[in-house]
């Protein structure tokens, strides 16, 4: 009995869709829901209580934007929202409206199985308090109290900044930041338009934490929408 | 002996006139030859059985004069209410036209044709009205008597002495569908009289005494019989052409009226009517603007407008000539088209004009060669009248005068100089010499004067007894005789070549106008322009303000933008030019129809029909458009037309032939699209058909190697269809380029992360600056550059060769360069594998659309892309990226809080 018996709620209007998920997640013993409508959806998270929910934009009776709106006013559950939506801009919305990460179709199990997992963890209470001291991820090694980082045993100079970018990206690792979140935790919401700040910093800091940084293992870049730390 | 063989010209009329009557409203006509024969009563007996037939009948408006039988024949019919006018004192009852429009009945009565209607009316005469009701093919009934009949207007004055106002033109009368002849022996009619069927008793008595005397009434009956005779003899030609008789087409005869300004024309004009309608030929009315003539008053202008008017009511076509000779041109003219007789006026000057200047009549007759010259009289009654209403205002140019008094007084200066030296003869020719000088740069009257003066002071100072105007010599009035009849010659001759000459300056100005407008309007190929170019040309010639009105896409009417020299065009205004609109005909200021308007409205009529109305809005609002004016207005509107047809027709086949092109590009693409995308599909499916069906048999690795192929097989698709997607998307512009300033080896990287599994088969050679500027770019379009582009690589590279990427700074651009080892592109396949159906001969699967995207987006961001092939072998892509714009300013850390 470990976390992975976990329920996952499916809010998807394609059959075939749903078939290929249950399958995945069945196949990692995640307890699985589905709902075909957005009011389906919306009274079996408030029915069932399901530890993540699966949300494809695409609904037939709500707009999944609107869902997720509505779904915020009352409940914290994680969503993770898969769309074949090409537009960035809706991936961004949904992430400023409160989904924790997105899935664009098509997508592999590996994938989402990946993020199910970081949606999970990031909602577990032993990880709220943010206490831990010492964050590890392959060579790297961040230490939060003494405010060091290092890069197996060398150590890496950060200026303040890319200090508190790495930070706000390991702090959400494996979730995807958008780069107005990370311009308001880093610069503050003064800066939020000059989305080129981060991008500067981002290559400064990649320079001196990844080993190739034109393909780099942590510091991710999601094209048109912001960055991802990837453990 | 003339050919009677059909003309191809009035076969092709016959069909067209054909094709427009199908469309129009049947007119039958009740025609009588007095008030009182019972027309109306055989009009409404009619019109209640064809309501019996079912037909929908409507009344628009029927006179009963109090006749109790006519009125019991009204019950059961639908009477449209009348339009009550106000008028000098009264309430008028007149036909309401828009109200029977907007009714649409299949058949409408309107009783007395004739009718004249009152000045707020839309149009002058009830006629007019019945015109409009046929055109919106409604049919109509009628009734008219005889006497009303323009061109028997003057006969019925002879015959009875009463001046008939209403009048209504034959050409209408002619195109009546049907006619029918009302008739009553005048001796019964007289007996309705008496019985007070017709007028009330008091009234009837007088009208006893007038008009219904018998003799008048049989005069008025042999009219109306011969009127009708002739038209059912012009229904019966008709009916043998149709049926295919061909005999009788008439040989080509043309008849000519010469018309001036003089009343008397208007007999000419009714004459020349009557005798093409006995004869079945077209007529031609004739003005010719002699150099006499040059300066008619306004007054003299807008009678001989009235004239031609009128005689193109009738039917006529009208003509204006310019010549020195009146009688010349009117010979060249009939020669010209053919005509077969000329009528003229008899000539009211004295006998001595003729013989001392000649007489164009005697020169017509003399000249007329086998033309038949028909000379009619006029009528003296008429002709005191009307010239009593025309006063001639004496034109005092001071300036003239001061010419011909300067002239005289030199020439006497000059002459007393010369007196003592030279002979008197000599003297003479000085003054004769002043006199042409005055007369090229004055006017009749000055030149006149100074002959006069010229000879009296020639009298005075030269002649003994010298200071006097007593003559010693008998002998010397002759000398005076000679010399002002030589004078007085010369004036004239001098001034008709300068007036000529000014004639022909104004014709040419006219025509040179005109060729301007067509000229200018010939280059242009947007409608906003040629309607300027109209508007200034057009304003311009007619000294007036112009409005260009196009039917917008909701259906109204609407004045077009353009620049100066136009009028705000009020809701009144806008119904006038609708009008013109939906009937092809001009309308308002100085026409029959709707007068009332400020401005004249004329059809834009090109081949395809009306495109829109020009309003004309004259600077001096007292000058009202002559006929030949209008005509010449009509030219440069109907110019203006057919340039704006011409922009319509040339937007409509570029739009079809740019539909055609996208169809046809829209079908390459489809098939080449479904082409690229079939063959994953066909792999998937039959990787996934074998692990269904033969799943046991199969051992791991072959499992495995099926499962491998779908979900290589399914990137492929995804790859493809969000190329496709994006391709489309761009160019129908339902993305735009969503530049950014980006960092490039950021989005390089994504791109090799993504593809970092299939990269272990080939090493990469990655070449890029330590210090690379932000560069300004879409991210998702630019990544997908640079996936394709890689992929491309990939798929033609051996495995184990290098797959280089290569960034170079330029100034203000930065260059990539993706090289691969593979085969190369063949020669001269350089471009084509851009375009968007083409792969490249050796299998380049499914890169025609991933290349073409690929140009696609780099032009979107004002970039450049092209392929090379590389030395040792293989292909190199490379694209550059303008750096436009100033890079975004970056603050410092130390700035920040």
């Amino acid at each position: 009995m470990t976390e992975n018996q976990a329920i996952v709620l499916l809010i998807e209007d394609e059959r075939q869709m749903r078939r290929f998920l249950r399958v995945a997640l069945e196949s990692e013993k995640y307890g699985v829901l589905e709902a075909e409508t957005a009011a389906d959806g919306l009274s079996q998270v408030a029915t069932r209580n399901p530890d993540v929910v699966l949300l494809d934009l695409g609904l037939p009776d709500l707009d999944g934007l609107e869902v997720i709106e509505k779904l915020r006013e009352w409940s914290a559950v994680p969503v993770i929202v898969i769309s074949a939506r090409e537009k960035e801009g809706d991936k961004i919305k949904a992430l400023d409206r409160g989904a924790d990460d997105y899935l664009t179709k098509p997508f592999g199990a590996g994938e989402l199985l990946a993020r199910i997992r970081v949606a999970l963890r990031h909602a577990s209470p032993k990880n709220q308090d943010q206490g831990e001291a010492v964050f590890v991820a392959a060579d790297l090694r961040i230490d939060f109290l003494k405010r060091q980082v290092f890069c197996g045993t060398r150590k890496i100079h950060l200026t303040p900044i890319e200090y508190r970018l790495l930070t706000v990206l390991v702090k959400n690792a494996g979730k995807v930041m958008t780069h107005r979140h990370i311009i308001r935790e880093v610069w503050g919401p003064l800066y939020v338009e000059q989305t080129h700040y981060v991008r500067v910093f981002m290559n400064q800091l990649r320079k001196k934490i990844e080993t190739d940084s034109t393909r780099p293992r942590f510091l991710l870049n999601e094209p048109g929408i912001g960055y991802r730390f990837k453990e | 002996m003339e050919t009677k063989r059909p003309d191809p010209d009035k076969l092709l009329e016959r069909a067209v006139s054909e094709e427009k009557r199908q469309r129009q409203g049947k007119m039958k006509i009740f025609f009588g030859a007095a008030p009182g024969v019972g027309k109306t009563f055989a009009m409404l007996g009619a019109a209640q059985k064809r309501r019996e037939e079912g037909v929908d009948v409507v009344v628009g408006i029927v006179e009963t004069h109090g006749r109790k039988e006519t009125e019991t024949l009204l019950d059961g019919l639908e009477i449209l209410p009348p339009r009550t006018q106000h008028h000098r004192g009264r309430d008028i009852r007149e036909f309401d036209i828009d109200a029977a429009l907007a009714r649409n009945p299949s058949l409408i009565i309107v009783d007395e044709l004739a009718h004249a209607n009152t000045s707020e009316s839309r149009h002058k005469k009830r006629w007019q009205d019945v015109q409009e009701l046929l055109c919106a093919g409604i049919s109509v009934y009628t009734t008219v008597n005889v006497q009303h009949l323009e061109s028997l207007n003057d006969i019925v004055r002879q015959i009875t002495g009463v001046i008939v106002r209403e009048t209504f033109p034959d050409s209408f009368l002619d195109r009546a569908d049907e006619i029918e002849l009302i008739d009553l022996s005048p001796d019964d009619l007289l007996q309705r009289l008496k019985e007070g069927k017709v007028y009330i008793p008091e009234q009837a008595q007088k009208a006893m005494e007038n008009f219904f005397r018998k003799g008048n009434l049989i005069a008025l009956r042999e009219l109306a019989l011969r009127r009708t005779a002739e038209q059912v003899d012009e229904q019966m030609e008709t009916y043998r052409r149709d049926a295919g008789v061909r005999d009788i087409w008439p040989a080509a005869e043309r008849i000519l009226v010469c018309i001036g300004p003089n009343p008397r024309s208007i007999r000419l004009i009714r004459a020349a009517r009557r005798m093409a309608a006995g004869m079945k030929t077209e007529w031609i009315a004739v003005h010719v603007e002699a150099p006499s003539h040059i300066k008619p008053s306004e007054e003299d202008l807008k009678i001989l407008a009235e004239h031609m008017r009128l005689a193109e009511s009738l039917g006529a076509q009208t003509v204006t000539l310019t010549g020195y000779k009146a009688s010349e041109e009117i010979l060249n003219y009939a020669r010209q088209r053919n005509v077969s007789k000329i009528i003229v006026g008899k000539p009211t000057h004295p006998h001595w004009r003729d013989k001392l200047f000649g007489s164009p009549l005697d020169e017509i007759v003399r000249g007329s060669g086998d033309i038949e010259i028909y000379v009619i009289t006029g009528d003296a009654a008429e002709t005191t009248a009307k010239s009593s209403a025309r006063p001639i205002p004496p034109q005092i140019n001071a300036k003239e005068w001061f010419w011909c008094l300067g002239a005289v007084s030199i020439c006497t200066a000059i002459a007393g100089f010369m007196f003592p030296y030279f002979d008197r003869t000599d003297i003479a020719m000085i003054y004769l010499l002043g006199i042409v000088i005055t007369s090229t740069r004055t006017g009749r009257w000055p030149a006149l004067a100074a002959t006069l003066m010229s000879v009296a002071a020639f009298d005075f100072f030269f002649i003994p007894p010298y200071f006097t105007f007593a003559v010693n010599d008998i002998r010397f009035l002759v000398t005076f005789g000679v010399m002002f009849v030589v004078a007085y010659v010369i004036t004239r001759l001098t001034l008709q070549i300068r007036e000529l000459a000014e004639a022909s300056r104004k014709r040419e100005r006219s025509t040179a106008a005109l060729y301007a407008l067509s000229r200018e309007l010939a280059r242009e190929r947007k409608k906003g322009r040629i309607f300027d170019i109209a508007v200034k040309h057009i304003s311009e010639v007619f000294q007036s303000q112009i409005v260009i009105l196009v039917l917008e896409e909701h259906g109204e009417l609407t004045a077009s933008e353009t620049g100066v020299g136009t009028f705000a065009v009020d809701q009144k205004e806008l119904g006038v030019a609708r009008w013109v609109f939906d009937n092809r005909q001009s309308a308002g200021l100085g026409t029959d129809t709707l007068p009332g308007a400020k401005a004249l409205y004329l059809p834009m009529i090109a081949s395809s029909g009306v495109v829109g109305v020009v309003g004309v809005l004259p600077e001096n609002t007292q000058k009202v458009f002559d006929l030949e004016n209008i005509h010449f207005l009509e030219s440069f509107v109907n110019q203006t037309g057919m340039a704006m047809e011409r922009v319509i027709l040339a937007k409509e086949a570029n739009e079809e032939r740019l539909k055609a092109e996208a169809q046809n590009v829209r079908n390459t693409f489809l098939s080449s699209v479904s082409h690229d995308l079939r063959s994953p599909l066909a792999v998937v499916a039959g990787a996934a058909s074998t692990l269904l069906e033969k799943e046991a048999s199969l051992d791991r690795p072959a499992r495995l190697e099926l499962l491998r192929t779908i979900h290589e097989e399914t990137d492929r698709l995804e790859r493809i269809i969000r190329n496709v997607l994006n391709l489309t998307r761009l160019e129908s512009g339902a993305i735009g380029v969503k530049k950014e300033w980006q960092a490039l080896e950021e989005i390089i990287g994504v791109v090799l992360n993504r593809i970092s599994e299939r990269l272990n088969e080939c090493p990469l050679e990655l070449k890029i600056p330590p210090s690379l500027p932000l560069i300004p770019f879409d991210t998702l379009l630019m990544e997908q550059v640079l996936s394709n582009l890689m992929e491309n690589a990939l798929r033609h590279t051996p495995t184990g060769t290098p797959i280089e990427i290569i960034v170079t700074p330029q100034k203000s651009a930065v260059m990539i360069e993706i090289a691969d080892r593979g085969p190369g592109i063949p020669v001269n396949e350089e471009e084509v594998i851009f375009s968007k159906f083409t792969r490249g001969t050796n299998t380049r699967m499914g890169a025609g659309i991933g290349l073409s995207i690929c140009r696609a987006i780099i032009e979107a961001h004002g970039g450049r892309i092209w392929a090379e092939n590389r030395k040792g072998g293989g292909a190199v892509f490379k694209f550059i990226i303008p750096i436009e714009g100033t890079p975004p300013h970056m603050i410092s850390e130390k700035e920040l809080p």
